[in-house]
């Protein structure tokens, strides 16, 4: 097939259409806000698709192919970008995603949780036998604490005011249940070191604090945003165990459009767990280090907060608002 | 995916090839964005010690040390790590050293990518950057086939070179002193292509077409201009002055 040869005349009488249509371009990321505009974007984006298949076969107009192909790119985008409406979306992802991901992390997340709960009983026994240690898991700082008889969360808020503890508490949260996200990525196998170093943890700092008499106090300190921030902790898990699962098992063509899919659905529900790691953080702040608020308000709040995290994971919050 | 392209198939049949930045330009566009940010953040943190105790120290007393916390490092912490994302939401993608640097951020569809896509794109920076120095993001791009790096593929998106300037060929067809439409998008393709050409072709090709586009110029006075003032007849006729 031979092509075609330069025609002014084509060019001349097409010219001045692209230059209306590159004029416009700049407001095609804008909302369109009547339907004969949005007739008129769709018109301009089929005859920028004929000239610029008629473009590319002429000779010596290379340039000129380019410059309609960016054109026609920007109104391409424009056409297939998804409708904005944030409302809608934020509804839909409490209402509907966020619990159909729940389910289907039921099993991986039971998983997570004996795995943290196993490694948590692990440390506590092995801190209640060989005591000497303790030194590996907690600070020299946090054993001089106990071993004088005081907890190294006393008087916090003597030093540090509520608000920045908040800011504080709540951002390093946030940072942990990303990684243990993020580490996902290993094959999974990074999540399982730091969930069940998580555990590990736990179990021996209230293993030492028994020693001490002092553990009584310490679940009075945690008993307000304890549940829901080692819940969402074991739900990060979850959710960076089945990251990992996307690449030892793909559920699409490839490895890395399964990884791509269950990334994004996933970020999902970790995004939902920051929100929840946000209120553990005030509690922690305001409520939990401050002596003069009782342990039945404790439980209540900790509780409270539990359930409500149990609702809004579940769909049950916003299913009872559905019409 | 074709080659170094991202080809995005279309409802009308005609594909659209856009070129992938490789990691020179990604590195290039981090390095600049990372002077920004860490200037920016930087900036805050003087002005803010300046602001609050009236010197660039933090005096030792307790509760200026929670002021310095509170509006102080935080903000700027915040400048410092929220800088990818809420540039990239703002600007569609892009961000100052990504626009110097002449790339921008796609989906693989060639849209604008999600509020969803860039988050999960800038919280696995933490991968990324492991050990040091974005090393796994390094590695990621020169042996995937996109040159994208961990987060990219996990958000589905990829990162172009920015065609803005093409658009200025389309422009310069109604402002050229040209009056062949045709003549002037070859004279436009041959501006475009100079440096890639050898010397003696380009400007073997620039008389012959300033022949015919500048009557006014005798063969004599073209035959001794040399590569660059023809080329500045060239681009001054493609700009629509009239030829002197």
């Amino acid at each position: 097939m031979n092509s075609p040869a330069p025609r002014g005349g084509w060019l001349a009488e097409r010219a001045p259409v692209w230059r209306g249509l590159s004029a416009v371009a700049g407001r095609l990321r804008r909302r369109q806000d009547s339907v004969q505009s949005a007739v008129k974007v769709l018109d301009g984006y089929r005859s920028l698709a004929r000239d610029l298949a008629t473009a590319r076969r002429l000779p010596g107009a290379a340039a000129m192919a380019r410059g309609l192909e960016s054109l026609y790119a920007t109104y391409h985008a424009a056409i297939t970008r998804p409708p904005r409406n944030l409302r809608a979306q934020a509804l839909g992802l409490l209402r509907d995603e966020v619990p159909a991901i729940m389910r289907r992390l039921r099993p991986t997340l039971a998983w997570v949780v004996l795995l943290f709960v196993g490694t948590a009983f692990a440390g506590g026994w092995l801190i209640a036998t060989y005591p000497a240690l303790i030194g590996l898991t907690a600070s020299e700082q946090m054993i001089d604490h106990v071993e004088r008889g005081e907890l190294w969360t006393d008087g916090l808020l003597n030093v540090t005011p509520s608000s920045v503890l908040s800011i504080d508490i709540l951002s390093n949260n946030i940072v942990v249940s990303v990684i243990t996200f993020c580490a996902g990525i290993f094959y999974g196998l990074g999540t399982v070191y730091m969930i069940a170093l998580n555990g590990f943890l736990l179990g021996s700092v209230f293993a030492f604090t028994h020693q001490y008499g002092l553990d009584g106090r310490l679940l009075r300190f945690v008993m307000a945003h304890g549940p829901v921030e080692l819940s969402v902790i074991c739900i990060a898990g979850a959710a960076g165990v089945a990251l990992g699962d996307s690449l030892v098992r793909p559920d699409r063509a490839t490895r890395r459009e399964s990884f791509e899919h269950r990334s994004r659905e996933l970020a999902k529900l970790l995004a939902v767990c920051a929100l929840l790691l946000v209120g553990c953080g005030l509690i922690e702040g305001y409520v939990s280090p401050d002596p003069r608020v009782p342990m039945p308000v404790r439980v209540v709040i900790g509780l409270g907060y539990w359930l409500f995290m149990l609702a809004l994971l579940s769909g049950r919050l916003f299913r009872l608002r559905r019409p | 995916m074709d080659g170094d392209q991202l080809v995005i198939s279309s409802a009308t049949g005609v594909d659209i090839a856009l070129p992938i930045a490789g990691p020179g330009s990604r590195a290039y566009a981090f390095v600049i964005d990372w002077h920004f940010r860490a200037l920016i953040a930087g900036a805050w943190l003087l002005a803010g010690m300046f602001i609050l105790f009236g010197a660039f120290k933090v005096p030792p007393e307790p509760e200026q040390g929670n002021r310095f916390a509170l509006w102080v490092l935080l903000p700027a912490s915040a400048i410092y790590f929220l800088y990818h994302l809420v540039l990239e939401c703002a600007f569609g993608g892009r961000t100052p050293g990504k626009r110097i640097a002449g790339v921008r951020l796609v989906t693989r569809s060639g849209d604008t990518p999600s509020l969803g896509a860039l988050v999960i794109r800038n919280l696995l920076r933490l991968i990324d950057s492991l050990p040091a120095f974005y090393v796994v993001g390094l590695i990621a791009t020169f042996s995937t086939r996109e040159r994208v790096r961990i987060g990219d593929l996990a958000a589905g998106t990829v990162l172009v070179l920015d065609q803005r300037e093409a658009l200025s060929a389309i422009d310069q067809l109604g402002a050229t002193a040209i009056a062949d439409p045709a003549t002037a998008a070859l004279a436009g393709d041959l501006v475009a292509r100079w440096s890639s050409l050898s010397d003696e072709r380009r400007t073997r090709l620039a008389r012959q077409l300033l022949r015919h586009l500048d009557p006014g110029a005798s063969a004599l006075s073209l035959e001794v201009m040399n590569g660059t003032a023809l080329k500045e007849r060239l681009e001054t006729l493609l700009r629509g002055a009239a030829a002197p």
